[in-house]
């Protein structure tokens, strides 16, 4: 799975960081982008959903399943 | 105005935002009002429009400029108190950045109050919350009564002193901030004449301050806006006592109405008390649904240019409410969208709003709230309400308990 985070969307809620910690990382601003270029491991899918579903901005998108 | 005292009739023509019922439950006339008249509207107080749909609040909040931030209070200001901001305008601009400004000026000021409140930045201030928590319950243990107010004598007590600290202010003046900042937003709401009095006190007492920090400066907060430059141009103090103003008002009520819903929803709920005393792994989804279920923040626009929404034709000069707490229970979103559900693990709530105005202060927030309710389940894990119809709300842009009398074992 690869997701990323629509910087035009994002306002700095921070539910992706508290939820899946590894998956995105923050600006000085506290703005979110997907760490690791997007990839996420298997065993965190479920983290990556649960963030995606989480975030007010709907700024988190699947770019590959 | 003595016609406001009449009692509402048709909440979609004619809705008071005061109204005592409407303040101590207001779930019912959200859930009419998405059904029947989305975008409702009201004479009162200054005239608004009120929306109560998720969806069109997603879209309002990205409708900028025709709906603008420059006026984010629902109830306008007196004539002389809008004269008076009106002429400091001219000179200094907005008056309260980044909340009451629009882009393009909007962005730099709001990057410049952000990174004080970033998760790091507010974990930071996690053990001095502690410390004043666990020393509120000590004094409410100590009385040795088996009685307390858990809004008075605990929610009410720990933003003021979060955000002193925060501002490198001796956490002791935290009663007088409480009484300034309910004198703006709670109380003046309704008495033009305290919320002129109390913007007085407060820029007093923050242009006192900001002279200081220049002579002296720390690495307080303060003293890094006063520092700061915007557009290349040094921030004028009118503007860093406006910013402080902010940092200080927007952080008191809200949090505690926050920390004391959940103190009464828990008081009176004993099935979900026990379980969060049971399952402390329920507080991160507890928390959150919380904040669904009891948001407390509704803000306003003005609009600036003709807007049709949802039945409504809004015409500039008019101003619209974005009913967030209701958008928060509406059924087209949420499931169960009026049951408590504390591990309810998709919670796309808007409690701390959306779109660029999101609340700077919303980490803050929850670290208080996540702290505030371990440190009192961990001390005071068996307590209920000892008087339900004693409980006081305070309703308007800002809604909460502000009496909640509970006994625990002693």
């Amino acid at each position: 799975m690869r997701i990323c985070v629509d910087n035009d969307k994002c306002q700095g809620h921070n539910r992706c960081k508290t939820l899946a910690p590894d998956l995105f990382e923050l600006d000085d601003y506290g703005y979110a982008s997907a760490a690791n270029d997007g990839n996420v491991p298997q065993d965190q899918e479920e983290k990556a959903r649960l963030a995606i579903a989480n975030c007010p901005e709907f700024a988190i998108e699947i770019v590959e399943e | 105005m003595d016609w406001e005292d009449k009692p509402v009739e048709d909440w979609a023509t004619d809705y008071d935002i005061f109204d005592p019922e409407y303040v101590k439950d207001p779930k019912p006339v959200w859930n009419e009002l998405r059904e029947r008249c989305p975008v409702a509207h009201t004479k009162r107080w200054g005239g608004t429009w009120m929306a109560t749909r998720y969806e069109d609040l997603r879209e309002m909040v990205r409708m900028v400029p025709e709906l603008s931030s420059r006026s984010v209070t629902v109830v306008p200001p007196s004539p002389e108190l809008r004269e008076e901001l009106i002429a400091e305008a001219k000179v200094y601009g907005t008056e309260n950045p980044p909340i009451t400004s629009d882009p393009p000026e909007h962005k730099p000021y709001k990057q410049l109050i952000l990174p004080f409140f970033t998760p790091k930045a507010t974990e930071s201030y996690r053990g001095f919350t502690e410390n004043l928590c666990h020393d509120l319950i000590d004094r409410i243990v100590d009385k040795g009564t088996g009685k307390a107010d858990a809004a008075a004598d605990y929610a009410q007590q720990i933003p003021a002193r979060v955000i002193a600290a925060i501002l490198g202010i001796d956490p002791a003046r935290g009663d007088e901030f409480t009484e300034w900042t309910q004198g703006i937003l709670e109380l003046g709401q309704t008495h033009p004449e305290l919320r002129s009095k109390y913007r007085r006190v407060i820029r007093d007492f923050f242009a006192e301050l900001v002279a200081q920090r220049r002579e002296e400066p720390g690495d307080d907060v303060i003293s890094t806006l006063i520092g700061s430059e915007v557009e290349g141009e040094p921030v004028s103090d009118h503007t860093v006592i406006g910013i402080c103003n902010l940092l200080l008002v927007a952080g008191i009520d809200t949090t505690w109405s926050s920390i004391g819903a959940s103190m009464w929803h828990f008081a009176g709920h004993p099935e979900d008390r026990r379980r969060m005393a049971a399952e402390p792994e329920l507080f991160p989804t507890a928390i959150e649904e919380m904040l669904r279920f009891y948001g407390p923040v509704m803000m306003a626009r003005k609009v600036l240019e003709p807007v049709e929404m949802s039945g409504a034709s809004m015409c500039p000069g008019d101003k619209l409410i974005l009913n967030f707490p209701a958008a928060n229970h509406d059924p087209e979103v949420f499931d169960r969208a009026d049951e408590v559900v504390l591990d309810r693990e998709q919670n796309r709530h808007v409690a701390f709003g959306l779109g660029i105005h999101r609340c700077a202060g919303s980490n803050l927030a929850r670290m208080e709230m996540d702290v505030a309710l371990r440190v009192w389940f961990d001390r005071i894990p068996e307590f209920e309400l000892s008087d339900p119809d004693a409980v006081t709300w305070a309703g308007g842009q800002v809604r909460g308990p502000r009496s909640i009398p509970v006994t625990f074992p002693t």
